[in-house]
């Protein structure tokens, strides 16, 4: 992974220099509120209902095991020894003493993190796929591309006071896994018909209060100008973007507006300027970024006799086959495999991690990955390059852990925000109704019989749980002082990207467990062979859901 | 009279900013800065050496284009800190229409974002009335490397000498 030189670790050091005289300043009083409220947003500090949080940037989501220790420090000693990971492959914390804070970033800078435009209305930490370099459909690594992207938009002095914040997001393979469609910009790494490479690029995706499917604006960008385009793209944000009223201001209003393609004539004008200017990438630049992301030093193996011996493992291990299955995945080279350990176990709010996991994930990864982990926005981590002969050892070693959970893909690796136990925008909780589920359908038969099924969860509009896209997407709602909860059918953030159909009237908490198990009842009485749940619902509609649900024999 | 800073000094202000919708003749032996708008509707008759021009948050700078070079200022406003367009608007004089004069942020910018706005090519800022001036010097030296090209950097950080 990217390691900082010099001038990489001393600009992240002068930001907490700056950083620490502004906190010193507001705690002095001679900063205001409303002036200090951007400054530590761009830091990655909300006040929260309890309590500051602390939103910490994991760059497209790679970390390795030394970042880890330090995490688990700082879960220890600044906090209440756990941490928290988002569906931006971001982590937070979520009891820090604001006094402290200036510290945790001075410790997070010794291994090379910070809390760099995490939040505010800035153009925050750039996602991308948790499967980048190892996936088998993969075009084009992201991962250069991200850092590359990662430095431009590091303390961008035209775009640290947009309308709105600004979200990124690159796929480098042929399925979707960063969810490029709903993102501020998607950006696609693909070749043309001559073997170039380039992006392919989107706008105006995003979820909130309008959720949108973004719109292309170019079907085929050359690399060396993706960062003019970029600063075109947000320069005519920055300077027509809605800044009246906040639940306009995000970059889809404005594409809607105007429509995709007089967006995209201004975009190309504003480009025309800047085209082959100084900001024109040089292969030499992409070259010294490309070799921080060589291939580890993977063993020639032989898959045939790596898959044997696992197979004669599994053979007489219901458990370690039903955990290969689910969590494990093909890697593209020979004799490895992608495995996730599962932070979704039932009875814990979906994401969270403990100081000693966080440990004991870092010996994982140092005695199985090469040292390095992933963060998936399925709020999961990977370990990319495990020896399939390894997978067994590992798997005791994570189930002691905690995170071995074969569950992944499934109905219980539901997607959830912290919603109103922590935030103070939620209208509702949602880890309680997380929790509800997870425990109504313990019985992992029906829930594999089930298969690939996403369900997301957001405690408000702000769809931080990205319910819209869920498979079957659970939204807190808040009526008269109460928390109901309202139900959508039919969301994908792939390829296929849709966003679901309300089913109706909301619900009551206690009532969420029948009301999924009844959904899922109408998708088994209806499914043709194997077919996945998302299919199902494409091809019979919200009418039979609708039905089953709110009718009354119930 | 009022401090700002200038380049990295504090200074007298002798300028005085028009309102939006001034007209009628400009004030005689003032440094004026008169509205962009003011200029564009009577820049025939108007033969006063001592104007400066102020652009507001939501005009469209490609208005003065070239023309920016006739005056010795141009202020860019920010009616609150948190509207960024003022930042674009700085960088397309400097950058795209060549602007060689001063550049003033006013309005209300804030002394923690005195090196991006200098980075987008102001060198003269009105702060808040309370700023402790001196200490705000600091701010614009917040950070000593940068990765992209702007109005103070030709080229990003991949380009220069290393």
């Amino acid at each position: 992974m990217y390691r900082y030189t010099e001038h990489d670790q001393k600009i992240i050091e002068e930001r907490v220099a700056q950083f620490r005289g502004q906190t010193s300043r507001y705690l002095s009083g001679e900063l205001a509120d409303e002036e200090f409220l951007p400054l530590r947003l761009q830091n990655g500090l909300y006040i929260q209902r309890l309590a500051p949080m602390l939103r910490v940037a994991v760059p497209y989501g790679l970390l390795n095991a030394g970042q880890f220790r330090k995490l688990a420090h700082v879960a220890r000693h600044y906090d209440k020894g756990y941490c928290h990971f988002t569906t931006r492959q971001n982590i937070q914390f979520n009891w820090p003493q604001l006094e402290e804070v200036p510290d945790i970033l001075a410790e997070l800078a010794e291994v090379q993190m910070h809390a760099v435009q995490t939040s505010g209305n800035c153009i925050r930490n750039i996602t991308s796929d948790q499967y980048a370099g190892v996936a088998e459909d993969e075009i084009e690594d992201p991962r250069p591309w991200c850092e590359i992207l990662r430095q431009w938009s590091t303390f961008h002095p035209e775009f640290a006071y947009l309308p709105r914040k600004f979200k990124i997001a690159v796929s480098g393979s042929e399925s979707d896994r960063a969810a490029i469609l709903v993102h501020d910009i998607g950006l696609q790494l693909l070749r043309n018909d001559e073997g170039e490479l380039g992006f392919k690029v989107y706008v105006g995706g995003g979820l909130g209060r309008t959720p949108v499917i973004g719109s292309v604006i170019r079907e085929f960008l050359p690399w060396q100008h993706i960062l003019g385009y970029l600063d075109a793209i947000v320069r005519v944000y920055n300077r027509y973007g809605n800044r009246a009223n906040k639940y306009k201001a995000r970059i889809k209003i404005l594409v809607r507006a105007w429509t995709p393609e007089v967006f995209a004539e201004k975009v190309e004008a504003e480009w025309s300027h800047i085209k082959d200017g100084p900001c024109t990438l040089t292969q030499e630049e992409v070259d010294r970024v490309k070799q921080y992301f060589t291939l580890p030093d993977y063993q020639v193996l032989d898959d045939a006799t790596e898959e044997a011996a696992l197979q004669a493992l599994s053979a007489d291990n219901i458990a370690f086959a039903k955990w290969l299955e689910r969590n494990t995945l093909k890697h593209r080279v020979a004799g490895y495999s992608i495995v996730h350990l599962s932070l979704k176990p039932t009875g814990v709010a979906p994401g969270d991690v403990t100081d000693s996991q966080l440990e004991a994930i870092a010996d994982l990864a140092d005695k199985y990955s090469f040292g390095e982990i992933r963060a998936t926005h399925n709020q999961n981590l990977v370990l990319a390059d495990v020896r399939k002969s390894d997978l067994h050892a590992l798997w005791q070693e994570a189930k002691s852990g905690g995170f071995a959970t074969p569950n992944i893909g499934t109905l219980t690796d539901l997607i959830c925000c912290p919603g109103g136990d922590f935030c103070s925008l939620a209208n509702a909780k949602s880890i309680p109704v997380a929790e509800a589920i997870q425990r109504r359908f313990d019985d992992m038969d029906y829930v594999y019989d089930l298969g690939d099924l996403s369900l997301n969860i957001s405690g408000c509009m702000n769809a931080c749980g990205h319910h819209h896209v869920g498979n079957i997407g659970i939204l807190g709602v808040d009526k008269k002082g109460e928390e109901f909860y309202q139900v959508q059918l039919g969301g994908s953030s792939e390829n296929d990207a849709a966003l679901g159909n309300v089913l109706g009237p909301s619900f009551g908490r206690e009532e969420m467990p029948d009301i999924i198990s009844r959904i899922l009842d109408v998708y088994i009485n209806n499914r043709l062979g194997d077919e996945l749940f998302i299919d199902t619902y494409r091809r019979i509609g919200l009418d039979p859901f609708k039905e089953s649900v709110y009718a009354k024999n119930h | 009279m009022p401090k700002i800073i200038n380049k990295d000094k504090i200074v007298d202000d002798k300028w005085v900013v028009l309102p939006k919708n001034y007209s009628g003749n400009l004030p005689e032996n003032q440094l004026s800065l008169a509205p962009m708008k003011y200029w564009l509707e009577n820049k025939e008759s108007i033969r006063i050496a001592v104007l400066g021009l102020w652009i507001d948050s939501d005009e469209d700078v490609e208005a003065l284009g070239e023309d920016a070079n006739q005056f010795p200022l141009i202020a860019v406003n920010f009616p609150s800190f948190t509207d960024g367009r003022g930042f674009s608007t700085a960088r397309l004089l400097r950058e795209r229409f060549g602007y060689n004069g001063q550049l003033r942020a006013i309005g209300n910018p804030n002394r923690d974002q005195l090196f991006y706005l200098k980075r987008c090519g102001f060198d003269s800022f009105v702060l808040p009335e309370d700023t402790d001036l001196e200490a705000a010097l600091e701010s614009l030296k917040d950070f000593s490397v940068t990765y992209q090209n702007a109005a103070d950097q030709p080229n990003p950080h991949f380009r220069r000498d290393q």
